[in-house]
């Protein structure tokens, strides 16, 4: 009985088997592929359709044919939203508040930012928590309190700022200032305090740390903060939906919606063409900035 | 060039006192290190010199001026950091000249001035460089020559060699003494190791707790520390104490280590002992004191057996370890000398160098 049981404790020793490493990385890469492809065509599929449609005539777009195929391309669209009148104002609006709202942005987020991470004052650190704070309430809560002010205003001053475009200059930050402050602390903070001590005894007063120092060391969190910026501005639809009504003053994508849609006539051929145009300068701005961008999103939470 | 002077210095943080009461007096050209443990205020102080942290209360001059309202820019020092704090953007002729570019010198000058700090420092070929592009030895250089190019009053060095190898920290060391000795300016150097204040210093100020424990030139708070703390903090490896009695014996005065092993104190110390006698005392003695026995023992020279417990061979010397009394003791004696572990060694102790602390004061008698 006892060698029995001996015998059955001893298997019989078996090869081990080890796969190769650089086979077991080459199988580790094809999952990532696949799963890359499978990312890329779900988000693809829209901006690509958008494309097709664009290429279609109003015809094409109604009749049953294959979706996904061109079988008549045309230029029709693009050439008459361009030369469309409404149309490039509300781009010049679009690109007038953006660039306006980015700078505007930037100049107060970095400003702020500088202090809140450099100049230890009172409720400093609270104050820091509660920019972020700002940030987590939404737009869709904002808008009501804002449009009593805005006609308290103009009750007490006799301003008008309901139906301007040039408002949204004012509203944006609102939206843009918290996030992109709260990206400059974090990478304002990674900056060694050394730095800024060896400036101060080589000679440089605060403003001269900031733009010496500061600015230049920490150029791929401003321009992560300036494309996010962007972003908000360009692509903002509640705001200039809810404070803008006349064709004059409305912006890219509040106007393609409003003046491509006609009571129940969508114009899908033109609507799709503006979007992708509308589309194409945060696009141009991220494939030249891409690397700036991510390296300013990951530099804060590594270092920070 | 300008001395130094720190006045009943007191620096709290929070409620925390860092500094408790320093008076420092720095002369024209002289090298100062600051040496103590973490958290000895050694760096505040520095700290306070440069107008990085406010003084409490107190008053601190360099020259003649009261400076403890004058902002860092306008005290005219310089300062080496730790971790170097180069700008990362600039290229190291960048970095060297930003002070002089900020207080707006002519271009002529400020190329001029680099390029002779460069040389003292042997940077020449790196001016064109960023820092990510410099070794650790190679951006100190930087960091020293961007001192040097602002012909400061005072330079302030603190913990400049921390982040280097041992090895580069050595070759470092000799680096510095000798840009002081070209560049004769008023030092002041925080550091914890207390080789580096001995070898660099022209007197070393020992801090602890807040407070200056002694201030002397370096053989002197080596050969003649004040209070146990700079006996025991200065010199590696450290002095050893052993707890023991002040006695009146038939031949003379002894310490009484343990039961069975008394020392005779040796004459020249009879009378500065004497008051004490009875009193319980700390008997202090370095590893190099107590060495292997070779011939006659000259007066004050005392040998006895040891049983060794641990033998760290160094190979110029020989490190062994006894036990007297339940305390480890170290001595350091010549290779050849030098037993097993476990085995029996006679040990010479050279009582001439002998130290006695007063237990309640910390102080050496």
């Amino acid at each position: 009985m006892t060698t029995t049981t001996a015998q059955i404790g001893r298997p019989a020793p078996r090869a081990v088997r080890y796969g190769s490493i650089s086979r077991g990385q080459r199988r580790a890469l094809y999952w990532s592929y696949f799963f890359l492809v499978l990312f890329v065509i779900f988000f693809l599929m829209p901006p690509v359709y958008m494309l097709i449609t664009s290429l279609k005539s109003s015809a094409e777009i109604g009749a049953v044919t294959n979706p996904w195929w061109v079988y008549h391309p045309t230029l029709e669209n693009y050439t008459t939203l361009l030369t469309q009148k409404s149309f490039l104002t509300f781009f010049r609006n679009s690109a007038v508040v953006s660039v306006l709202v980015v700078s505007l942005s930037m100049v107060i987020s970095v400003l702020a930012a500088f202090s809140l991470a450099r100049m230890k004052f009172w409720g400093s650190a609270t104050l820091a928590t509660g920019v972020f704070l700002t940030y987590l309430i939404p737009d869709t809560l904002l808008f009501i309190p804002l449009f009593k002010i805005f006609a308290w205003i103009h009750d007490q001053t006799g301003i008008e700022l309901i139906n301007h475009w040039w408002v949204l200059i004012f509203l944006y930050p609102t939206l843009t200032v918290p996030f992109c402050t709260w990206i400059m602390i974090g990478y304002f903070s990674s900056i060694p305090k050394e730095l800024d001590e060896a400036a101060l005894i080589d000679g440089a007063g605060y403003m001269q740390i900031l733009t010496r120092v500061f600015i230049p060391v920490a150029l791929p969190g401003i321009i992560a903060a300036t494309i996010f910026a962007f972003t908000v501005s360009w692509a903002n639809f509640l705001y200039p939906l809810a404070f803008t009504t006349s064709e004059d003053q409305l912006v890219l994508p509040v106007g393609i919606v409003t003046t491509l849609i006609k009571g129940d006539v969508y114009n899908w051929g033109q609507i799709m063409t503006g979007a992708l145009l509308g589309a194409a300068p945060p696009l141009i701005i991220y494939a030249f900035l891409m690397d700036y961008y991510i390296a300013g999103l990951t530099a804060g939470a590594t270092k920070g | 060039m300008a001395q130094v002077a720190l006045r009943s210095i007191v620096k709290t943080f929070d409620k925390t006192p860092a500094v408790q009461g320093i008076d420092l007096d720095i002369a024209d050209r002289e090298f100062i290190v600051l040496v103590g443990p973490s958290g000895c205020g050694k760096s505040t102080t520095l700290r306070m010199i440069a107008g990085l942290e406010e003084a409490t209360s107190g008053e601190i001059y360099i020259g003649d001026q009261l400076v403890n309202d004058v902002p860092p820019k306008d005290r005219d020092i310089a300062m080496v950091f730790q971790n170097y704090a180069l700008y990362p953007h600039m290229t190291v002729y960048e970095n060297m000249s930003f002070g002089l570019r900020l207080k707006k010198f002519p271009k002529p000058e400020i190329k001029e001035r680099v390029e002779n700090a460069a040389r003292i420092l042997d940077i020449t070929d790196l001016l064109d460089r960023r820092p990510k592009q410099l070794s650790g030895g190679q951006r100190q250089r930087v960091a020293m020559g961007r001192a040097i190019v602002r012909n400061p009053k005072v330079f302030l060095f603190d913990e400049p060699l921390s982040n280097l190898d041992a090895k580069l920290r050595v070759q470092m060391r000799t680096e510095i003494k000798k840009v002081h000795q070209k560049v004769t300016t008023t030092t002041v150097y925080v550091t914890h190791d207390q080789i580096e204040a001995m070898t660099l210093a022209d007197r070393v100020v020992v801090m602890n707790g807040g407070r200056i424990e002694q201030i002397g030139t370096p053989n002197d708070v080596y050969h003649h520390p004040k209070t146990r703390f700079v006996a025991g903090f200065i010199g590696s490896p450290a002095m050893n104490f052993i707890p023991s009695r002040l006695v009146e014996k038939n031949d003379g005065l002894a310490v009484q280590l343990s039961d069975r092993l008394s020392l005779p104190v040796p004459e020249s110390r009879v009378a500065r002992y004497r008051p004490h006698t009875g009193n319980e005392v700390i008997f202090g003695i370095r590893p190099e004191h107590l060495i292997e026995k070779r011939g006659d023992l000259p007066p004050g020279y005392v040998a006895f057996d040891v049983l060794l417990d641990v033998v760290e061979p160094m190979g110029m010397e020989t490190m062994v370890y006894f036990i007297v009394d339940g305390v480890e003791v170290c001595g350091r004696v010549n290779p050849a000398a030098a037993g097993k572990a476990g085995e029996t060694m006679p040990i010479v102790a050279d009582l001439n160098q002998m130290h006695l602390i007063d237990p309640r004061t910390d102080q050496v008698l």
